[in-house]
């Protein structure tokens, strides 16, 4: 019943601000462009390309293309859903209300999850179906081996780096130290650690590595990643995991 | 009913609240006065579950605020304005509250309605000016109709009309048999609103006490007496059985309203006085006495220019109300 009240009340709380819109409508709009303009270059560049390449190519993970700029937005959305109530006081007029804690952020992590697992997965059957349309003859189809499981992963994804974000928001509680962690983390750091052959084996362990690896169908070329696609994302669910009870501690422990 | 006990909260060396132990009761308004940085905040802080008490305890209606069902059904608290969500309008956040604590969504239009707000329910809330915005906080406060309000510094920022409103719903509400818990660093706020009196400086308790035995015991009248013939003064004075209080070189101050007898004795004396008035200690004066300590302590020692100011404009305020 007082889990129903705090649900309800951060519904109303969060499709009343603005930036729920703008960075929600920012993820699907990046993601589905990106998506659909590297998959109609790739459509004509795919002549031009080595026997290898096209051996691994993989139209299912090169119409998610726009994940790597969309999640972005996702981060902004999750660490403005939990941090934005630091900064602006409301935190301690929100636990007045509800002074159970845990209550209180599970349930608030609980809307934003739901809502971000609604725009994630129509955000990633919207990109996989704009994409293949912009492969022409080369693309997959939902009925192929392993693409429903990547579809579907493509909003777990986008779900679970949503989350994650509000467990950072919530140990760190100020939005542009989250962001100026989170955004150079996810952008820079994972895909230069990912370059280098002595820090790759390291790089894919972090979240985003791992868990994008539901959205592959076809394996690169002598991929030898410890993982597969669930394992990835088990991987990046212990993550979060992780994130969310280092968020629930910092709460718990520290004074309003 | 607010219940504290040996309540204390320390920052590291710094002790912002020393083993505090009293009670509000209901039916009247209890100030809570002290200086700033005395730590009022703190202690409504901690009352709200907010802060963690370092020692010592806080109950409302004898339980922890966390074990209230809906809290805002037992005590509404005002203590930041601005600890609202800028982007979102006045009616959503009263609903967002209202929904977390099981209040009917009618209940926000019925408390927009009593602090005015009405017509900007719709707008968002970082529009609002500082009184519409202490407005909005106090509409929080109501929702859940507490019978237990606390107020932090409620008047701050407020025009004339605004404070003379909040006096009045203060006083409304402790008619009403509800617990009104109010803080301020002005003595003469609190000598216009309160009944009971709670005074603290550096975090410790100064004074607990009814606003009429204060006012009984520190406002103090005497007269003042200026003369160049001192000591025949004295004497005739003393003759006549009338203790002298203090005494410069040509001012003396005697205790109680004896203006009328003086002026008659030196009179008959053919004394010169050049000054003759009666005087009333303000309660500013003693409030400010009671916390000389902490304040010396801010102000490395020696009385802050500001104050004699605050005086004479309390003095003043008071004689009219």
């Amino acid at each position: 019943m007082a889990m129903a009240q705090v649900v309800r009340s951060e519904w109303t709380k969060i499709r009343s601000v603005a930036s729920t819109v703008w960075t929600l409508s920012l993820a699907v709009v990046v993601t589905i462009a990106l998506g659909m303009l590297i998959s109609a270059l790739s459509k004509s560049e795919y002549d031009n390309m080595s026997a290898q390449d096209r051996l691994s190519f993989d139209p299912t993970f090169t119409s998610f293309a726009g994940t790597s700029l969309g999640q972005l937005a996702m981060i902004v959305f999750g660490v403005l859903v939990v941090a934005n109530e630091y900064s602006t006081g409301m935190i301690r007029t929100s636990l007045a209300a509800v002074p159970q804690r845990g209550a209180f952020l599970f349930g608030k992590i609980a809307v934003a999850t739901l809502l971000a697992l609604v725009v994630g997965m129509a955000t990633s059957f919207a990109a996989f179906f704009l994409g293949q349309a912009m492969l022409g003859d080369l693309k997959a189809s939902l009925g192929d081996p392993g693409v429903l499981r990547a579809v579907f992963g493509g909003g777990l994804y986008m779900t679970l780096i949503a989350m994650f974000s509000m467990g950072v928001a919530a140990m760190l509680r100020s939005p542009m130290l989250s962001l100026g962690i989170l955004m150079p983390f996810f952008f820079l750091i994972s895909s230069i650690l990912g370059a280098v052959d002595a820090t790759q084996k390291v790089g894919r362990f972090l979240p985003d590595q791992a868990g994008s690896k539901i959205m592959q169908v076809v394996p690169p070329v002598g991929d030898d990643t410890p993982y597969g696609p669930w394992g990835g994302l088990g991987i990046m669910v212990l993550w979060v995991v992780a994130a969310l009870i280092g968020g629930y501690v910092v709460l718990k422990r520290r004074d309003a | 009913m607010i219940e504290l006990e040996g309540l204390t909260k320390r920052y590291g060396e710094k002790v912002a609240v020393n083993n505090l132990t009293f009670a509000v009761r209901p039916g009247i308004i209890t100030g809570f006065l002290g200086p700033n940085g005395a730590g009022k905040s703190t202690t409504m802080r901690m009352v709200l579950g907010l802060d963690r008490p370092t020692a010592g305890d806080v109950r409302i209606d004898g339980k922890h605020y966390d074990e209230l069902k809906d809290p805002l059904k037992y005590i509404g608290a005002l203590l930041d304005a601005k600890a609202v969500h800028g982007g979102r309008s006045a009616y959503h956040h009263l609903l967002c509250l209202a929904q977390a604590n099981g209040i009917p969504a009618k209940r926000v239009h019925e408390v927009l309605d009593v602090v005015g707000l009405t017509a900007v329910a719709k707008k968002k809330a970082k529009g609002f000016s500082l009184g519409m915005g202490q407005r909005l906080g106090i509409a929080a406060a109501l929702l859940g109709d507490p019978r237990i309000l606390m107020f932090d510094e409620p008047v701050n920022g407020l025009d004339p009309e605004g404070i003379h409103w909040i006096r009045n719903l203060m006083k409304a509400l402790a008619a009403q048999g509800r617990t009104v818990f109010v803080s301020s660093h002005l003595m003469s706020e609190m000598a216009l609103t309160a009944d009971h009196l709670v005074v603290i400086g550096q975090g410790r308790l100064l004074a607990d006490t009814s606003m009429a035995d204060f006012i009984a015991q520190n406002s103090r009248s005497y007269v003042r007496v200026r003369t160049p013939q001192r000591e025949q003064l004295l004497d005739v004075l003393h003759e006549a059985g009338i203790t002298v209080a203090g005494s410069g070189s040509e001012v003396l101050e005697v205790e109680g309203d004896k203006s009328e007898r003086i002026g008659e004795l030196a009179a008959q004396h053919r004394i010169v006085l050049h000054e003759l008035s009666p005087q009333q200690a303000s309660l500013e004066e003693a409030f400010m006495r009671l916390t000389a300590e902490s304040v010396e302590y801010h102000a490395h020692g020696g009385q802050p220019a500001g104050q004699q100011g605050a005086q004479q404009e309390w003095g003043a305020e008071w004689r009219r109300g």
